[in-house]
């Protein structure tokens, strides 16, 4: 009997994700990433004596963001709790944390797996101070404390124990990590941490209805790297429970040198936070209103937007999905599309040249300069047949980079217009067919096949400024 | 609610303190003290009333998300017993 077909893999998430506001979430320090150690910091990130906290507005507004595109139910009634325990890169001996009344509860995200759609439950969001950062190696007898991280304002997303695969795990933090950056509640950046996850995986009998002993994955950067710890856990836990050996409930790290994950420290006891209501931080309570407010000014999420491209512009699934696959994109092609109506051209247009060169420069839509009105009058200069679409994409489409003018003018003072005069195909055609007599004896015969080989030398003497179509049609009538 | 020796012990542990048998047993006597003081209170009938989580009665007290109020590295560092010029530093903290 196969392995999987006897267990079931049981999968919760936890995403820390870094709220992108521009201070912490109880005073006015920077979060900005990457600066100098211990230089964001106040009095308040220092936990000094006789300050107090005081929680930033725009930290919230981006919880209920996220909870309302999450489908969640916004709690009207907050408060901030403590979570009491000693590590030295957390200043005050206690986090600030809504742990035990979150501000967004249930909800769910939407993912494609392999089976179709799927909604991963999510148990709640609730938001959260980061801790400072412990750096152990820069010192050989100290552990080195840069608490410009300490209060950054996080949300952690909580998902049900509802996931069964490590690829449905990977879809879900591939679909989260997109909505965070289409909301603009978080960069998304695994690398620098923006985005962290933690997994808790757990193995059971298929027909076993309570869940088997979890252990909790830390240190995951990348998407990738969750699923890869998945895979590995499952089958190690797999492994223990086929020899009959015990499940132990631990904290284990995720080792990307070699894929596998080692323990850090097994759960012995219960950790013993003593959450409390934090006296120094009013109650916040949100209006109906407030809610409301928020709602109404959510960007069109990619589902529906993917949706109405395909229903409404006749976009492909594969098509809509691509140009859905940020935020920036969908609204590049958004504009573009509200002027020219040729949907399918804009689309063939944004995710082939247009990509490769946003790839070519390390680039998003963010920083692409061309002009939506500029880039729908270079879409009609092909479908007009004005000029190829190899020739514009390979040789107008860079010189517009570097000018930023009027598609057609540059394209006829770069003689790349198409020529439609007959005289001059003429000269081109004949040309190939002086040069080509097996092929036209072969053509001649019936090997009718060959017209494209005759278009295509026709388009290479031309350098690709032959009206392929006018060409067709003066090749078959030559040779007929 | 009996006061145990364990208890003290579980309690000076989450405070990263350690305590002789003497004084474990010292404050055991005293918590037992104070517990049974507070507890009092608990003969008064609370049915019905929500738990008062703040004293005030303030609240939505927001701040605009500006950045203000930092410190230069100098200063911060200023109280610290152990520092270089960059860091706070702690005894090393046991990895693995």
């Amino acid at each position: 009997m196969n392995l999987m077909d006897k267990y079931q893999i049981v999968i919760g998430l936890e995403v820390h994700a870094q709220l992108q506001t521009n201070s912490k979430l109880f005073c006015g320090d920077s979060i900005a990433f990457g600066a100098e150690p211990n230089t964001h910091v106040s009095p308040v990130t220092l936990a000094h004596p006789g300050t107090l906290p005081k929680t930033n507005k725009k930290a919230v507004e981006y919880a209920v963001r996220l909870g309302i595109a999450c489908n969640c139910e916004i709690v009207r009634y907050n408060y901030f709790a403590r979570k009491n325990y000693f590590y030295p890169d957390l200043p005050k001996g206690y986090q600030i944390s809504q742990h035990t009344t979150p501000i967004c509860k249930g909800g769910y995200v939407t993912i494609q797996s392999t089976e179709g759609e799927k909604q991963i439950i999510l148990n709640r969001i609730h938001m959260e101070e980061d801790a400072g950062k412990s750096i152990h190696d820069a010192d050989d007898f100290y552990t080195c404390i840069d608490l410009n991280r300490a209060g950054t304002p996080l949300v952690e997303i909580v998902t049900e124990p509802c996931i069964h695969s490590s690829e449905d795990a990977f879809q879900y933090i591939t679909e989260l990590r997109k909505l965070v950056q289409w909301l603009g509640v978080c960069d998304g950046n695994m690398e620098e941490g923006s985005l962290r996850c933690d997994a808790n995986v757990s193995v059971r009998l298929k027909r076993e209805t309570t869940l088997g002993t979890k252990v909790e994955v830390k240190n995951l950067n990348s998407i990738r790297n969750v699923k890869k710890a998945i895979d590995y856990e499952a089958e190690r836990i797999i492994g223990l429970l086929e020899k009959g050996e015990p499940v132990i409930q631990q904290t284990r790290s995720f080792n990307a040198d070699n894929d596998t994950t080692f323990s850090m420290r097994d759960k012995e006891d219960a950790n013993d936070y003593r959450y409390f209501a934090d006296p120094d931080l009013a109650p916040f309570n949100l209006t109906e209103e407030y809610i409301q407010n928020i709602k109404e000014a959510l960007p069109a999420l990619p589902a529906e937007l993917k949706h109405t491209f395909t229903t409404e512009l006749g976009l492909s699934e594969y098509d809509a999905a691509n140009i859905c696959e940020d935020k920036s994109s969908a609204d590049y092609f958004h504009s573009v599309a509200a002027i020219n109506k040729h949907y399918k051209a804009i689309a063939n247009w944004m995710l082939g040249p247009i990509k490769q060169y946003l790839n070519e420069h390390q680039i998003g839509y963010a920083d692409f300069t061309l002009l939506p009105k500029t880039f729908s009058s270079l879409v009609n200069l092909v479908q007009e047949g004005k000029v190829n679409f190899s020739v514009a994409s390979q040789k107008l489409l860079p010189e517009l980079m570097k000018h930023n003018q009027d598609p057609a003018t540059l394209a006829e003072s770069l003689n790349l217009l198409q020529v439609s005069n007959v005289n001059e195909l003429e000269k081109w055609v004949d040309e190939v067919i002086a040069n080509m007599p097996d092929k036209v004896a072969e053509y001649k015969k019936g090997k009718k096949g060959l017209i494209g080989l005759f278009v295509g030398e026709v388009k290479k003497v031309s350098k690709g400024q032959a009206d392929p179509k006018m060409v067709t049609e003066l090749l078959q009538k030559k040779l007929s | 609610m009996e006061v145990t020796e364990q208890m003290i012990q579980h309690l000076a542990n989450l405070s990263r303190l350690s305590f002789s048998d003497e004084e474990t047993k010292a404050f055991k006597n005293d918590l037992q003290g104070m517990i049974a003081f507070v507890e009092k209170l608990q003969e008064v009938d609370t049915t019905g009333i929500q738990p008062l989580q703040h004293m005030g009665d303030a609240v939505n007290v927001l701040r605009e998300d500006e950045i203000q109020g930092s410190i230069n590295r100098t200063e911060a560092l200023k109280n610290s017993p152990i520092k270089d010029d960059t860091f706070f530093k702690v005894p090393k903290v046991i990895k693995k």
